[in-house]
Protein backbone atom coordinates (compact mmCIF):
# COMPACT_ATOMS: atom_id res chain seq x y z
CA UNK A 1 0.00 0.00 0.00
CA UNK A 2 2.64 2.53 0.89
CA UNK A 3 4.71 1.63 -2.26
CA UNK A 4 1.28 2.33 -4.51
CA UNK A 5 0.85 5.78 -2.45
CA UNK A 6 3.93 6.22 -3.20
CA UNK A 7 3.91 5.15 -6.97
CA UNK A 8 0.32 7.75 -7.08
CA UNK A 9 2.43 10.35 -5.68
CA UNK A 10 5.40 10.24 -8.03
CA UNK A 11 2.91 10.12 -10.97
CA UNK A 12 0.80 12.89 -10.05
CA UNK A 13 3.79 15.22 -9.62
CA UNK A 14 5.51 14.09 -13.01
CA UNK A 15 1.69 14.31 -15.00
CA UNK A 16 1.91 18.01 -13.21
CA UNK A 17 5.45 19.46 -13.98
CA UNK A 18 4.59 17.84 -17.41
CA UNK A 19 1.34 19.66 -18.00
CA UNK A 20 2.70 23.06 -16.80
CA UNK A 21 6.42 22.91 -18.17
CA UNK A 22 6.73 20.15 -21.07
CA UNK A 23 3.45 20.04 -23.17
CA UNK A 24 2.81 22.81 -25.52
CA UNK A 25 -0.10 25.55 -25.36
CA UNK A 26 -1.84 24.89 -28.36
CA UNK A 27 -4.74 26.73 -30.43
CA UNK A 28 -7.22 26.03 -27.41
CA UNK A 29 -5.27 28.18 -25.42
CA UNK A 30 -4.32 27.75 -21.77
CA UNK A 31 -7.37 26.38 -20.92
CA UNK A 32 -6.39 23.17 -22.53
CA UNK A 33 -4.42 22.07 -19.78
CA UNK A 34 -7.65 21.06 -18.19
CA UNK A 35 -8.02 18.69 -20.64
CA UNK A 36 -5.23 16.97 -18.73
CA UNK A 37 -6.67 15.99 -16.03
CA UNK A 38 -10.29 16.20 -17.75
CA UNK A 39 -9.80 13.12 -19.78
CA UNK A 40 -8.17 10.94 -17.50
CA UNK A 41 -10.38 11.56 -14.84
CA UNK A 42 -13.45 10.57 -16.80
CA UNK A 43 -11.28 7.64 -18.61
CA UNK A 44 -10.81 6.46 -15.02
CA UNK A 45 -14.14 6.60 -13.98
CA UNK A 46 -15.74 4.39 -17.06
CA UNK A 47 -12.85 1.76 -15.82
CA UNK A 48 -13.83 2.42 -12.18
CA UNK A 49 -17.53 1.21 -13.34
CA UNK A 50 -16.59 -1.15 -15.57
CA UNK A 51 -14.50 -2.83 -13.09
CA UNK A 52 -17.53 -2.45 -10.43
CA UNK A 53 -19.47 -4.28 -13.12
CA UNK A 54 -17.19 -6.95 -13.75
CA UNK A 55 -16.95 -7.84 -9.71
CA UNK A 56 -20.62 -7.54 -9.61
CA UNK A 57 -20.60 -10.38 -12.47
CA UNK A 58 -18.17 -12.66 -10.72
CA UNK A 59 -20.59 -12.34 -7.99
CA UNK A 60 -23.97 -13.57 -10.13
CA UNK A 61 -21.53 -16.17 -11.67
CA UNK A 62 -19.38 -17.59 -9.55
CA UNK A 63 -20.59 -16.06 -6.49
CA UNK A 64 -16.89 -14.98 -4.96
CA UNK A 65 -17.53 -13.99 -1.46
CA UNK A 66 -15.36 -10.75 -2.28
CA UNK A 67 -16.72 -9.75 -5.46
CA UNK A 68 -20.14 -7.62 -4.14
CA UNK A 69 -17.78 -5.10 -1.40
CA UNK A 70 -15.40 -4.96 -4.14
CA UNK A 71 -17.89 -3.53 -6.85
CA UNK A 72 -19.44 -1.06 -4.02
CA UNK A 73 -16.02 0.62 -3.35
CA UNK A 74 -15.41 0.34 -7.04
CA UNK A 75 -18.45 1.72 -7.90
CA UNK A 76 -17.67 4.50 -5.32
CA UNK A 77 -14.48 5.54 -6.67
CA UNK A 78 -16.13 5.69 -10.45
CA UNK A 79 -19.05 8.08 -8.44
CA UNK A 80 -16.24 10.23 -6.61
CA UNK A 81 -14.03 10.56 -10.12
CA UNK A 82 -17.51 10.98 -12.21
CA UNK A 83 -18.40 14.07 -9.63
CA UNK A 84 -14.60 15.49 -10.48
CA UNK A 85 -15.32 14.90 -14.40
CA UNK A 86 -18.67 17.03 -14.21
CA UNK A 87 -17.02 19.77 -12.18
CA UNK A 88 -13.72 19.66 -14.44
CA UNK A 89 -15.39 19.66 -17.66
CA UNK A 90 -17.75 22.77 -16.34
CA UNK A 91 -15.21 24.39 -15.55
CA UNK A 92 -13.64 24.33 -18.61
CA UNK A 93 -16.40 24.53 -20.77
CA UNK A 94 -17.61 27.57 -19.11
CA UNK A 95 -14.47 29.19 -20.53
CA UNK A 96 -14.61 27.84 -23.83
CA UNK A 97 -18.19 27.97 -24.38
CA UNK A 98 -19.48 30.44 -22.05
CA UNK A 99 -22.17 28.41 -20.01
CA UNK A 100 -21.25 25.61 -17.56
CA UNK A 101 -23.49 23.15 -19.19
CA UNK A 102 -24.88 22.84 -22.58
CA UNK A 103 -27.80 19.65 -22.38
CA UNK A 104 -27.35 19.66 -26.41
CA UNK A 105 -24.42 18.01 -26.43
CA UNK A 106 -25.07 14.25 -26.39
CA UNK A 107 -21.96 12.97 -24.25
CA UNK A 108 -22.29 15.78 -21.69
CA UNK A 109 -26.27 14.49 -21.05
CA UNK A 110 -25.19 10.59 -21.44
CA UNK A 111 -22.15 11.11 -19.12
CA UNK A 112 -24.73 12.60 -16.62
CA UNK A 113 -27.48 9.88 -16.79
CA UNK A 114 -24.23 7.40 -16.44
CA UNK A 115 -23.13 9.29 -13.24
CA UNK A 116 -26.77 9.71 -11.94
CA UNK A 117 -27.42 6.33 -12.47
CA UNK A 118 -24.53 4.76 -10.16
CA UNK A 119 -25.51 7.67 -7.14
CA UNK A 120 -28.84 5.94 -7.43
CA UNK A 121 -26.89 2.63 -6.79
CA UNK A 122 -25.60 3.66 -3.23
CA UNK A 123 -30.00 4.40 -2.58
CA UNK A 124 -30.46 0.91 -3.83
CA UNK A 125 -27.74 -0.55 -1.80
CA UNK A 126 -28.55 0.90 1.34
CA UNK A 127 -32.33 0.92 1.05
CA UNK A 128 -31.92 -3.06 1.87
CA UNK A 129 -30.70 -5.12 4.78
CA UNK A 130 -27.38 -6.44 4.02
CA UNK A 131 -26.98 -9.94 3.10
CA UNK A 132 -27.27 -11.68 -0.25
CA UNK A 133 -30.60 -10.56 -1.09
CA UNK A 134 -29.00 -6.85 -1.69
CA UNK A 135 -25.70 -8.36 -3.04
CA UNK A 136 -27.58 -9.80 -5.90
CA UNK A 137 -29.68 -6.97 -6.75
CA UNK A 138 -27.04 -4.61 -6.37
CA UNK A 139 -24.92 -7.03 -8.95
CA UNK A 140 -27.70 -7.04 -11.30
CA UNK A 141 -27.95 -3.33 -11.08
CA UNK A 142 -24.01 -2.69 -11.70
CA UNK A 143 -24.86 -5.01 -14.80
CA UNK A 144 -27.59 -2.87 -16.36
CA UNK A 145 -25.20 -0.08 -15.73
CA UNK A 146 -22.39 -1.06 -17.75
CA UNK A 147 -24.17 -0.72 -20.95
CA UNK A 148 -24.23 2.57 -20.64
CA UNK A 149 -20.58 3.27 -20.89
CA UNK A 150 -20.04 2.06 -24.54
CA UNK A 151 -22.86 4.59 -25.34
CA UNK A 152 -21.63 7.04 -23.21
CA UNK A 153 -17.94 7.02 -25.11
CA UNK A 154 -19.19 6.50 -28.84
CA UNK A 155 -21.81 8.90 -28.34
CA UNK A 156 -19.87 11.65 -29.68
CA UNK A 157 -18.55 9.74 -32.14
CA UNK A 158 -21.71 8.79 -33.92
CA UNK A 159 -23.63 12.29 -33.09
CA UNK A 160 -24.39 14.17 -36.55
CA UNK A 161 -23.34 17.16 -34.43
CA UNK A 162 -21.81 18.07 -31.52
CA UNK A 163 -19.86 20.79 -29.68
CA UNK A 164 -17.76 18.65 -27.28
CA UNK A 165 -14.26 18.27 -28.72
CA UNK A 166 -12.97 14.85 -30.29
CA UNK A 167 -9.30 14.02 -29.43
CA UNK A 168 -9.47 10.73 -30.21
CA UNK A 169 -10.58 9.37 -33.44
CA UNK A 170 -10.23 6.51 -35.66
CA UNK A 171 -7.12 7.61 -37.04
CA UNK A 172 -5.34 8.15 -33.78
CA UNK A 173 -4.84 10.80 -30.87
CA UNK A 174 -5.31 14.40 -32.57
CA UNK A 175 -2.21 15.41 -31.13
CA UNK A 176 1.16 16.65 -30.91
CA UNK A 177 3.52 13.26 -29.28
CA UNK A 178 4.39 15.59 -26.33
CA UNK A 179 0.99 16.06 -25.42
CA UNK A 180 -0.25 12.49 -26.16
CA UNK A 181 2.99 11.88 -23.71
CA UNK A 182 1.53 14.33 -20.98
CA UNK A 183 -1.73 13.04 -21.44
CA UNK A 184 -0.56 9.26 -21.38
CA UNK A 185 1.39 9.65 -17.86
CA UNK A 186 -1.70 11.70 -16.46
CA UNK A 187 -3.91 8.96 -17.43
CA UNK A 188 -1.42 6.32 -15.44
CA UNK A 189 -1.58 8.95 -12.56
CA UNK A 190 -5.32 9.36 -12.09
CA UNK A 191 -5.69 5.29 -12.31
CA UNK A 192 -3.19 4.73 -10.12
CA UNK A 193 -4.95 7.09 -8.23
CA UNK A 194 -7.87 5.60 -8.31
CA UNK A 195 -6.33 1.97 -7.32
CA UNK A 196 -4.84 3.35 -4.52
CA UNK A 197 -8.16 5.12 -3.46
CA UNK A 198 -9.71 1.65 -4.21
CA UNK A 199 -7.56 -0.75 -2.13
CA UNK A 200 -7.30 2.08 0.76
CA UNK A 201 -11.13 2.18 0.98
CA UNK A 202 -11.43 -1.84 0.84
CA UNK A 203 -9.01 -2.19 3.48
CA UNK A 204 -11.10 0.14 5.79
CA UNK A 205 -14.09 -1.92 4.99
CA UNK A 206 -12.53 -5.60 5.41
CA UNK A 207 -11.18 -3.99 8.77
CA UNK A 208 -14.35 -2.95 10.10
CA UNK A 209 -16.57 -5.83 8.75
CA UNK A 210 -13.74 -7.64 10.90
CA UNK A 211 -14.00 -5.74 13.83
CA UNK A 212 -17.85 -5.86 14.22
CA UNK A 213 -17.67 -9.51 13.98
CA UNK A 214 -15.36 -9.81 16.51
CA UNK A 215 -17.52 -7.50 18.79
CA UNK A 216 -20.26 -10.04 18.16
CA UNK A 217 -18.40 -12.79 19.34
CA UNK A 218 -17.13 -10.97 22.08
CA UNK A 219 -20.59 -9.64 23.55
CA UNK B 1 -4.47 36.31 -13.15
CA UNK B 2 -6.05 36.56 -16.58
CA UNK B 3 -9.35 34.97 -16.45
CA UNK B 4 -7.97 31.83 -18.32
CA UNK B 5 -5.71 31.01 -15.57
CA UNK B 6 -8.13 31.44 -13.12
CA UNK B 7 -10.54 28.47 -14.64
CA UNK B 8 -7.27 26.55 -15.17
CA UNK B 9 -6.64 26.68 -11.71
CA UNK B 10 -10.49 26.57 -10.31
CA UNK B 11 -10.12 22.95 -11.89
CA UNK B 12 -6.70 21.89 -10.52
CA UNK B 13 -7.90 23.21 -7.24
CA UNK B 14 -11.39 20.83 -7.29
CA UNK B 15 -9.10 18.21 -8.29
CA UNK B 16 -6.94 18.62 -5.09
CA UNK B 17 -9.86 19.35 -2.95
CA UNK B 18 -11.79 16.31 -3.90
CA UNK B 19 -8.47 14.05 -2.79
CA UNK B 20 -7.57 16.01 0.26
CA UNK B 21 -11.68 15.54 1.22
CA UNK B 22 -11.33 12.05 0.21
CA UNK B 23 -8.56 11.33 2.32
CA UNK B 24 -9.24 13.15 5.73
CA UNK B 25 -12.43 11.23 5.37
CA UNK B 26 -10.85 7.95 5.45
CA UNK B 27 -8.08 8.72 7.87
CA UNK B 28 -11.31 9.89 9.95
CA UNK B 29 -12.87 6.41 9.67
CA UNK B 30 -9.13 4.77 10.03
CA UNK B 31 -9.24 6.46 13.41
CA UNK B 32 -12.43 5.29 14.18
CA UNK B 33 -11.15 1.79 13.83
CA UNK B 34 -8.25 2.25 15.69
CA UNK B 35 -10.33 3.45 18.74
CA UNK B 36 -13.04 -0.07 17.86
CA UNK B 37 -9.52 -2.13 17.67
CA UNK B 38 -7.90 -0.64 21.07
CA UNK B 39 -11.57 -0.69 22.90
CA UNK B 40 -11.85 -4.46 21.88
CA UNK B 41 -8.61 -5.38 23.31
CA UNK B 42 -9.13 -3.41 26.00
CA UNK B 43 -12.31 -5.89 26.76
CA UNK B 44 -10.44 -8.96 25.81
CA UNK B 45 -7.52 -8.12 28.50
CA UNK B 46 -9.73 -7.40 30.97
CA UNK B 47 -11.68 -11.15 30.37
CA UNK B 48 -8.42 -12.40 30.87
CA UNK B 49 -7.73 -10.94 33.93
CA UNK B 50 -10.91 -11.53 35.25
CA UNK B 51 -10.46 -15.80 34.22
CA UNK B 52 -12.99 -15.65 31.31
CA UNK B 53 -12.41 -16.97 27.92
CA UNK B 54 -11.77 -14.39 25.03
CA UNK B 55 -14.46 -16.04 22.75
CA UNK B 56 -17.39 -17.72 23.86
CA UNK B 57 -17.47 -21.02 23.12
CA UNK B 58 -20.64 -23.55 22.30
CA UNK B 59 -21.64 -25.56 25.04
CA UNK B 60 -20.62 -29.35 23.85
CA UNK B 61 -22.69 -31.30 22.38
CA UNK B 62 -24.04 -34.54 24.48
CA UNK B 63 -23.57 -37.57 22.57
CA UNK B 64 -24.27 -41.61 23.37
CA UNK B 65 -21.23 -43.50 23.94
CA UNK B 66 -21.27 -47.13 23.93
Amino acid sequence: MTALAGLTAVLLGSAVALIFFYAPVDEDGLNQKIFYFHVPIALTAYVCFGWGALKAFLHLWKRVPTADLESYVAIHQGVIFGAMTLVTGSIWARFRWGHWWVWGDEQLVLFLVLFLFYCAYFMLRFSVDPGPQRANLCAVYALFGVVLIPISFLAIRLASSYIHPTVFTSSGPQMATSQFATFCVAWAAMISLAYFFYRFELAGKRLAADLKELRELLA
Amino acid sequence: MSTEEKYVAAAYLVVLLVVLVYVMIMAAKLSRLGRDVAELTALVRERRRAGEEPVSKPAPKQVKVG
